[in-house]
């Protein structure tokens, strides 16, 4: 309303402007809906129930399954899911830290809700196949539950990682490991908003060595310049960024596989 | 020399000019109706997986509990309709058909609730690895769905304020005359809604 009382000497141009910035901002405030911890490692403990014992024996497990395997599989525990169905909650969290190599989605994510009494073991598109829905229910009902019930998180998670494991290693054509293949290197090809404005600055670069003279000079004096040295100094720097051991998402996605229960 | 530089000058205008074409979102029409087609597919198959289910999922309730004949007809035959509203990806824009496929689909929800619901009183169903099996492949495929169908409706939004904002509007009333915004998904309460399922 304000927005179409601020042009009103504009006519059509009014609403519509009106109509684009409502719609902008509506799709910012959808944007927003949930806030997710943090993806520090492969087990993010937000609610403070895993033991550093089981920390400690299970990371190594999950580590040397993606080296074996190439499947990320992380485990999450959350102080809340903001109102949410843990299904929905998972799947955005799983969207979000994108487990799992890009090409083949072959991540696994389970996640825990203490507060809420409930757990989910979110399944990426590319695992479906071996962790099936019935196959999670199976473990979630028999090896986690009944150990959350008696307050014991760090055993029923623990026994819950070796199921999943056990699972995901013992259809062998579905893990060989192609490192070869492994994509999470390669820019995702996701729709970026500065896209058109670095091609903006490279048509008017183009332009401008055309035309004048004097830009054409700054251009290979100045730019090339610059962009020589930093370009020797930095190849140090972004070495060490990228051997420095930390975890990230490999660009999966999931369509919400998997099984939930609570206890 | 003077030929050569003005030939060069044009092959830089051709190329500034196909910059500037894809930069100003020439590509994001096409490219979000794909998308959104793409999107459709997965919702349909999801529902389909579903109707897949069915057969067997009648067959083992059949056993523990004849009984029920009314619920067991109920949702075959639901599945029955179900499977025969198919849409084609052009006929996204038709507001009409994709109500009577939700419409459908919701039935067969309805249906497969009540049978589930019916389930609980038969010990013996309930504890039976096949039934049990089932019951969680069918929850998944509902979570599927759900999901196929939450992104479908953000595909469907993303196109369709391409083609009414800047810039996508001025491709939107030139080239692409023929694009019509995309029928939403009317969010329907009682299908989002998975049929409670209890261990």
């Amino acid at each position: 309303m304000i927005a179409g009382q601020a042009f009103p000497a504009r006519g059509i141009f009014g609403p519509r402007l009106a109509a684009a910035v409502a719609l902008l901002l509506l799709t910012a405030i959808a944007a927003v809906a949930l806030t997710f911890p943090a993806l520090t490692g492969r087990i993010v403990d937000q609610a403070n129930v895993i033991s550093a014992e089981t920390r400690s024996a299970l990371e190594p497990k999950l580590a040397g399954l993606e080296a074996k395997s190439g499947i990320q599989l992380v485990v999450a525990t959350v102080n809340s899911l903001e109102g949410q169905e843990i299904e929905p909650y998972a799947n955005e969290l799983f969207r979000t830290w994108k487990l799992g190599e890009k090409a083949k989605n072959n991540g696994v994510l389970l996640l825990v809700a203490p507060n809420e009494k409930r757990v989910r073991i979110e399944v990426g598109y590319g695992l479906e196949g071996t962790l099936t829905d019935a196959l999670t229910k199976v473990i979630i009902t028999n090896a986690i539950a009944p150990r959350f019930k008696t307050g014991d998180f760090s055993g029923g998670i623990s026994r819950g990682v070796d199921d999943i494991i056990t699972v995901l290693t013992t259809d062998s054509s579905e893990w060989e490991k192609r490192p070869s293949l492994r994509l999470d290197s390669q820019p995702a090809p996701t729709k970026d908003p500065f896209n058109w404005l670095i091609a903006l600055i490279v048509v008017v670069v183009i332009i401008l060595l055309i035309v004048s003279p004097g830009f054409r000079w700054f251009f290979f004096n100045v730019v090339i310049q610059i962009l020589l040295s930093s370009g020797s100094s930095s190849s140090s720097s972004s070495g060490g960024s990228s051997g420095g051991g930390g975890f990230s998402g490999g660009g999966g996605s999931s369509g919400g596989g998997g099984a939930s229960g609570s206890w | 020399m003077t030929i050569s530089f003005s030939n060069i000058r044009a092959a830089v205008a051709i190329i500034v000019l196909g910059l500037t074409v894809s930069a100003c979102g020439y590509n994001t029409i096409p490219t979000a109706e794909e998308q959104a087609k793409a999107k459709w597919a997965d919702v349909q198959n999801n529902y389909q997986r579903r109707a897949d289910l069915i057969p067997n999922l009648v067959a083992t309730v059949q056993g523990y509990a004849k009984q029920e004949k009314d619920v067991l007809t109920a949702v075959v035959e639901a599945r029955a309709k179900a499977t025969q509203v198919k849409i084609d990806v052009s006929q996204l824009t038709d507001p009409e058909k994709l109500k009577q496929f939700q419409d459908a689909q919701s039935q067969l929800s309805g249906a497969l609730g009540r049978l589930l619901a019916v389930s609980e009183n038969y010990p013996d169903l309930k504890s039976n690895q096949n039934f049990l099996a089932l019951q969680s492949q069918l929850e998944g495929t509902e979570n599927r769905i759900t999901v196929a169908r939450r992104d479908y409706i953000e595909a469907v939004r993303v196109y369709n304020t391409e083609l009414k904002t800047f810039p996508g509007v001025i491709w939107a009333s030139t080239f692409f005359r023929g694009n019509k915004p995309m029928a939403e998904f009317t969010a329907n309460e009682s299908s989002q809604t998975p049929p409670v399922v209890k261990f």
